[in-house]
C-alpha cells in the first residue's frame, strides 16, 4: 500500500484515496474544430511510461480534494506532490 | 534452415524409452540460437502470444523464417502469472466470436502441438449477488446462445449442488442467487502453453531468443526494418509486438501512443489440500475468484490496483480484500494458509477489449490490451495475428480490434462481461 503524502492532510493510508490517472491531460479547444484523431488522443490515448510519472489522486476519504502526485511507476517511490493550480501542477 | 534435428514426438512410449535411460536422454524443448543477422518476421515477446503467433505463422502461413525476442525467460510475464480461466462466454458478437475461436483452438491444442496442456473443461461459474447480476446473467447467457457459443442459467440451488462449500444460505454477506456456467469452459496449465508452443513453433523453424530485450523499433520511409536489441540489431521484413504490459513503451519507441494503462494484477495460491472446488467460481462483484488446481493448491485471483504500476507487484490490501470476499463465500477455508502471492503487469483498454491490427507504421503490428483476460484467448490471438501479419490485412475475427475503432468510436465494451474478471 503506498504511503501518499496529501498536501492538506500529511501522509495517509493509499485506501483513502482515489487514483485518477495521468495528470496534465489537456481537453482540446473549440469542439468543431477538433479533429476524430485530437479528440481520441484527448479521451483515450496515455502516455503509460516507465519511470517517474505526474498522476492526479483525490482525497476521497479525507479532505475530498484533488492534487498531484510524482511517483515511479516502476518502483512506487513518491517524488513530491503539488496542490493543484500551483505553478508546478499547471495545467 | 539451420539444421533443427527433427522434434522428438512425446508419447506413452517415448515416456517409457526415456524411463530406462533415467530421463537423461530427452532432447532440449527447443534450441537457443545466436539471433541471425535478419529475418522475415520478428516477433516482441515470449509469452503465449507471441509464441502462438510464431507458431501459427510457420503452420498456417508456412512463414518459417521468424524470431521471437524476449527480454527475460519463456513465459516469465502474464502468461506465468495468471489463474488460467478460460471461457469464452462475453457479452458482444464480436468478443464472444473472437474468444470462441480461442476456445475451439484450446480443445485440440495438446494434440495439435503434442504438448500436453492439461486443458481441463471443468466449467465456469460467474455468481450473481443481487437482481440486477442475475439480469445481467440472463442478458449475457441469451447473447451466448444465440452467438451458438453453449450458456446456461443456475439457481441458487443448483449453484449449490454444484459447489457444496458455497455459502448460499439467505443469510450470507454475499446472498447467491444463481450463476452463470459455461461447461466448456475451464482451466489450463500457463508453462505448458508457453513452453508447448515454443517447442512447436521450433520444430518449424522458429528461432527463440531468450535474454533478448528490444530496445529500440528501426523505421525508415514510414516502414520498420528492425530491432534494436541488447544483443545486436536485427533487421525484419516485419515486426510484431506481443508485449502485454510493456504495450505502450514498445509503442513509444516507434513513435505511437496507445491507449492503455498498465497495472499491478495480483493473484495467491494456498498450500494443496484434497480435492474441495472441482469447477472454476468467479464473482465480479466481490472481486473474488477461486478454482483447485491438479496438485491441490487453491488458485485465487484478486483485482487490478487503481494506480498504473510497472513493478510485477501489488498493494497488500487488494489480495486482503479479496481473502476477506473468498472467506464470507467459502467460510470453511478461513483457515487455509497461502503459499505464495505475485503480481503481473496488465494493459488494460478502456473498453476491456484487446488491440489486434496493423499500425500506422508499414510492416508493424501490435497485439496488446487484454488486460486481466487474455490466457484464455492465446491459441486465438496467436492464429489472428499470425494472419494479421502474413497477409497484412486483418482475419475477420480480428478485424473489428483495430486501433483506429478510439478515432471511429466503434468501442467493444466488454466491461460487464470482463471490467474485472478474468
Ligand atoms: C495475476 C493475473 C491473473 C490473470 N488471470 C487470468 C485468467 O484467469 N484468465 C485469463 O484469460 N487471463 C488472465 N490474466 C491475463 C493474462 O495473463 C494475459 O492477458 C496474457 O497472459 C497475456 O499474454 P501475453 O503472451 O500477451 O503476455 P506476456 O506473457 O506478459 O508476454 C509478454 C512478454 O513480452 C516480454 N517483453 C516485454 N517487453 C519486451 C522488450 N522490450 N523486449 C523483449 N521482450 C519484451 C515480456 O518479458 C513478456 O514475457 C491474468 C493476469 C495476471 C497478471
Ligand atoms: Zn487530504
Amino acid at each position: 500500500m503506498l504511503l501518499i503524502p496529501c498536501p492538506w492532510c500529511g501522509p495517509r493510508a493509499e485506501s483513502e484515496f482515489a487514483c485518477g490517472g495521468e495528470a496534465g491531460i489537456v481537453r482540446p479547444g473549440a469542439p468543431d474544430a477538433v479533429s476524430d484523431a485530437e479528440w481520441a488522443d484527448y479521451l483515450f490515448m496515455r502516455t503509460n511510461h516507465r519511470g517517474l510519472h505526474r498522476e492526479q489522486w483525490w482525497h476521497a476519504h479525507g479532505c475530498r480534494r484533488w492534487f498531484i502526485v510524482r511517483r515511479d511507476t516502476v518502483t512506487c517511490r513518491i517524488d513530491g506532490v503539488e496542490k493543484m493550480g500551483s505553478a508546478g501542477a499547471a495545467p | 534452415m539451420q539444421g533443427a534435428p527433427a522434434m522428438q514426438r512425446y508419447s506413452i512410449f517415448s515416456l517409457l524409452r526415456n524411463a530406462l535411460s533415467h530421463h537423461e536422454r530427452w532432447q532440449a524443448a527447443w534450441r537457443s540460437p545466436e539471433p541471425r543477422p535478419a529475418y522475415d518476421v520478428v516477433i516482441v515477446g515470449g509469452g503465449g502470444h507471441g509464441l502462438a503467433t510464431a507458431y501459427y505463422l510457420a503452420r498456417e502461413h508456412g512463414i518459417t523464417n521468424v524470431a521471437v525476442l524476449e527480454q527475460g525467460w519463456l513465459g516469465g510475464g502474464n502468461t506465468g502469472r495468471n489463474t488460467t480461466i478460460v471461457r469464452s462466454n462475453y457479452l458482444w458478437d464480436e468478443a464472444a466470436h473472437l474468444y470462441e475461436l480461442s476456445l475451439k483452438l484450446w480443445e485440440g491444442l495438446s494434440q495439435d502441438i503434442n504438448y500436453n496442456v492439461m486443458f481441463s473443461q471443468r466449467g465456469v461459474l460467474n455468481l450473481g449477488h443481487s437482481l440486477q447480476d442475475m439480469r445481467d446473467i440472463h442478458r449475457r447467457v441469451n447473447a451466448n446462445r444465440l452467438q451458438g457459443i453453449d450458456a446456461e442459467v443456475l439457481n441458487a440451488a443448483q449453484v449449490k449442488a454444484m459447489v457444496p462449500i458455497l455459502n448460499t444460505s439467505p443469510g450470507a454477506r454475499y446472498p447467491v442467487l444463481g450463476a452463470s456456467l459455461q461447461r466448456r469452459g475451464g482451466v489450463a496449465r500457463h508453462d505448458a502453453v508457453a513452453w508447448g508452443f515454443a517447442r512447436a513453433a521450433d520444430a518449424r523453424g522458429v528461432d527463440i531468443i531468450q535474454n533478448c530485450a528490444v530496445t529500440g523499433i528501426r523505421r525508415e520511409n514510414g516502414r520498420v526494418v528492425g530491432v534494436e536489441t541488447s544483443r545486436g540489431y536485427i533487421g525484419a521484413g516485419k515486426v510484431g509486438v506481443v508485449a502485454a504490459g510493456n504495450s505502450s513503451v514498445l509503442a513509444a519507441m516507434a513513435g505511437l501512443r496507445l491507449p492503455l494503462e498498465s497495472h499491478p494484477l495480483q493473484a495467491l495460491v494456498s498450500e494443496p489440500m484434497k480435492p474441495v472446488i472441482h469447477t472454476v467460481i468467479m464473482s465480479n462483484a466481490v472481486h473474488g475468484y477461486i478454482s483447485q488446481s491438479d496438485k491441490g493448491d487453491l488458485v485465487i485471483g484478486a483485482g487490478i490496483d487503481q494506480y498504473a504500476g510497472y513493478g510485477q507487484r501489488g498493494s497488500f490490501h487488494v489480495i486482503e480484500g479479496t481473502l476477506a470476499a473468498i472467506v464470507e463465500l467459502f467460510p470453511s477455508l478461513s483457515r487455509v494458509r497461502m503459499n505464495r502471492q505475485w503480481g503481473g503487469i496488465v494493459d488494460i483498454c478502456p473498453d476491456a477489449c484487446p488491440i489486434l491490427g496493423k499500425t500506422p507504421v508499414r510492416g508493424l503490428y501490435f497485439n496488446c490490451g487484454w488486460g486481466t483476460g487474455g490466457f484464455k484467448a492465446t491459441p486465438g490471438s496467436g492464429f489472428v495475428f499470425a494472419h494479421t501479419i502474413a497477409r497484412d490485412e486483418p482475419h475477420p475475427q480480428n478485424a473489428a480490434f483495430s486501433l483506429e475503432r478510439f478515432t471511429s468510436g466503434y468501442l467493444i465494451d466488454e466491461h460487464g462481461a470482463a471490467g474485472v474478471a478474468h
